[in-house]
């Protein structure tokens, strides 16, 4: 509709266009914030004055920092990275992708290209700028302070490296078992129109808005003593559940269970029954049917679905924090160990370096994933 | 699809929420009725210091926990019946509380306070997600089509950060005079410390809330924007609606059923609230109901833990959630019913 009526005057444009401004410094500001903090000295990140945060006299004269090339020349190649990453990267992927595995091609080529760029960036970019700097005079001597020693403090001296792994097994594991258990229950959900069914998904709901302590307090006590009420069936054998990652697994994979089967069978519904009834035509069985001709169309609402699962597993504190030990801790509980205890303002800097650590690759899951992302948190929304 | 089929592909899912969420609410109510303790022995212990003429000697009674024949605490479980409720709610303070109309006096109660905290939260911060959600989505609508994506992009930040990591995000901005608290001193010339009263830390984690939650709200609306029938619009156009009569009464009424639904996803999640507090350090100032559950769950100096009576906060929050939902869900169910 494009007639005059709706043509809305200058004031209310500006007005409207402004606030989406205001609300998109709000809603960055704060995360880019603690990232500048992370790479400056402690007299640095938590000066008063936000100029001295953001060039960082501290830094720059105690440490050392970046020149106006590094910077000019660091912004071009990570544009160039992006750039061929959205342009040149699909087209090779496809052209290299053996009959329709385009899952399995984009993770060899998504990793080799990201692992390539890592490289140019770290390896070859300073290295090419260690010789320019000394020769550029004013250009090459640093204006912004810079540090990287917190996150060296915390990945290297801190172990936070174990703490990653952790979150990755447990993550993994959480989306892994949650879509298989959730596409098959899911697909059936969708597919039966028996009383059941309905107070499945009832039940469902209601587990849903259960808070999750009270569930760990369930859980606990029998983690805890699990060695001595397990040893009639394992023997000797019986393992202690309480600090066991693939415990921590069963219970997310549980509590995201109800979320995960509305989420999933709303996916299915919009998947037409004919056709896995002409596959049953066919001659298929019902398994056979659902391996067939709904587990190649099913993947946009799976690749959904697991993204919130991966949340889910990835910014949990409660469950992991009381039922993991600290050999087996994941990365949020184990930073917020760090601050709790009698802090100096450096430890401080590196726990808000570890933050910022955590917070990378949501950053980067909501650029590759961004349409799955609003598309999953309609599809409730659309059905309710 | 016949029974059997059925069963077989729900089985596992079943089987994984009836081990994981109805066994520990029963075994909740279970435990919630129990304390387990060790068994205690009392024993007369001599002991001797060296004096001047010799050792002087005393005996005492001393309590030490029995030990089985491996080296382990005895431990023995007793029902004790709705002690540990007691001991969460704390009847006798309440009613002297309530007697002397003393609201300071019922908030030294931490389940209380807790409770108050959690339902001030619940309730406060809907309104607010619901109307910035709103806002933006119509600002968003309103604006260019080549800036969307960017935007949204930007306003998902917030939603998908870990919510620790958010509200220690915030807590680094105003901590001592982080950036936005000299910030506020120097706009309202006066010293401000956010971190040292309960009021302000409880601003903060509203904020926080609003700020992570506002953004699932906007997409939801935006969805729902995009639905919303032209051929209405047109028609209050030419019935010559204002613009905000429009919103009033085509948009918003289109948009009525996303709202019930963010409400209830609201009440539910922000019950719950509890990142904030650990985020903000605020234990000591205020704590919400899955906090106070969270606290007698950690070992205290002992290590052990207060199982019973972290069973017994746990049923309360589960009775506080079903009455909180049950009242919107009824008028959602009646509804139904009657359309």
């Amino acid at each position: 509709m494009s007639s005059a009526a709706l043509r809305q005057p200058m004031s209310l444009k500006v007005l409207s266009n402004g606030f989406l401004a205001f609300w998109c410094i709000v809603a960055a500001f704060p995360i880019a914030w603690i990232a500048v903090m992370s790479f400056k000295t402690p007299i640095d990140a938590f000066d008063s004055n936000p100029f001295r945060v953001i060039f960082g006299p501290h830094t720059r004269t105690n440490i050392g920092g970046l020149s106006l090339i590094d910077i000019l020349l660091g912004l071009a190649l990570a544009g160039m990275l992006v750039r061929q990453a959205i342009r040149w990267l699909p087209g090779k992927v496809a052209e290299y992708t053996p009959n329709g595995r385009t899952g399995i091609s984009w993770l060899v080529g998504g990793g080799a290209y990201t692992l390539v760029s890592l490289v140019l960036l770290v390896v070859v970019l300073p290295a090419v700028l260690g010789v320019l700097n000394p020769v550029l005079g004013p250009l090459g001597t640093s204006i912004v302070g810079l540090t990287t020693e917190h996150y060296e403090a915390v990945w290297i001296d801190r172990g936070f490296t174990r703490n990653f792994a952790n979150s990755m097994i447990v993550t993994s594991g959480v989306v892994l078992v949650s879509l298989t258990v959730g596409t098959l229950a899911g697909y059936g959900l969708a597919r039966s129109d028996s009383v059941i069914a309905f107070w499945l998904l009832v039940v469902a709901l209601v587990f849903r808005a259960l808070p999750h302590s009270v569930l760990v307090a369930g859980y606990l006590p029998y983690f805890i003593t699990s060695a001595e009420w397990l040893a009639p069936i394992f023997g000797d054998a019986a393992p202690t559940l309480y600090g066991k990652p693939w415990a921590i697994i069963a219970v997310l994979v549980a509590i995201n269970q109800p979320f995960t089967i509305w989420m999933l069978r709303s996916f299915f519904q919009n998947i037409p029954a004919e056709l896995d009834e002409a596959a049953r035509v066919d001659g298929c069985s019902h398994f056979g049917a659902f391996r067939r001709v709904i587990v190649p169309v099913m993947w946009p609402g799976v690749i959904t679905t697991g993204l919130f699962s991966f949340l889910l597993a990835y910014n949990d504190f409660l469950v992991t924090s009381l039922l993991l030990d600290a050999q087996n801790m994941t990365m949020v509980p184990a930073i917020a160990n760090m601050f709790n205890r009698e802090t100096t303002a450096s430890d401080e800097v590196q726990a808000i370096a570890a933050a910022v650590s955590i917070t990378a690759p949501l950053f980067v899951l909501v650029l590759v994933f961004q349409r799955q992302i609003v598309s999953g948190l309609t599809a409730g929304a659309v059905k309710g | 699809m016949k029974k059997k089929t059925f069963a077989i592909f729900v089985g596992p899912s079943v089987f994984m929420m009836v081990l994981f969420i109805a066994a520990p609410l029963l075994s909740i109510l279970w435990l919630s009725v129990h304390v387990t303790q060790p068994v205690y022995e009392q024993v007369e212990v001599e002991i001797c210091t060296p004096g001047l003429l010799g050792s002087v000697c005393s005996t005492e009674l001393k309590t030490r926990p029995l030990l089985d024949e491996s080296g382990r605490i005895l431990t023995q479980t007793t029902f004790v019946g709705l002690q540990s409720y007691r001991n969460v709610i704390e009847p006798e303070k309440l009613r002297s509380a309530i007697a002397n109309g003393s609201w300071r006096e019922l908030m030294n109660i931490r389940f209380w306070s807790a409770l108050r905290f959690t339902l001030v939260f619940t309730i406060l911060t809907l309104p607010l997600v619901l109307g910035t959600g709103l806002l933006i989505a119509l600002a968003v609508n309103n604006t260019l089509q080549r800036i969307k994506g960017p935007v949204i992009f930007v306003s998902l930040l917030p939603f998908i950060i870990t919510p620790v990591i958010g509200a220690l995000s915030i807590r680094w901005l105003f901590i001592g005079d982080g950036i936005l608290t000299a910030g506020l001193e120097w706009w309202l010339d006066r010293d401000i410390a956010m971190f040292a009263q309960a009021w302000t830390i409880e601003l903060m984690m509203y904020m926080y809330r609003v700020w992570h939650v506002a953004p699932f709200a906007f997409v939801v609306f935006y969805a729902g924007l995009q639905t919303v029938n032209n051929d209405a619009v047109e028609a209050a156009i030419i019935d010559g609606a204002s613009r905000w009569q429009r919103l009033r009464y085509v948009i918003i009424p289109h948009l009525m059923p996303l709202v019930i639904f963010l409400t209830l996803i609201h009440l539910m999640d922000a019950y719950r609230v509890f990142e904030e507090i650990v985020g903000f350090s605020a234990s000591a100032y205020v704590i919400s109901l899955q906090w106070l559950t969270y606290e007698f769950l950690l070992q205290d100096g002992t290590g052990a833990r207060a199982i019973s009576r972290a069973s017994a906060s746990a049923i309360l929050t589960m009775i506080g959630v079903a009455v909180l939902l049950g009242l919107p869900l009824r008028r959602v169910w009646r509804e139904r019913k009657g359309s």
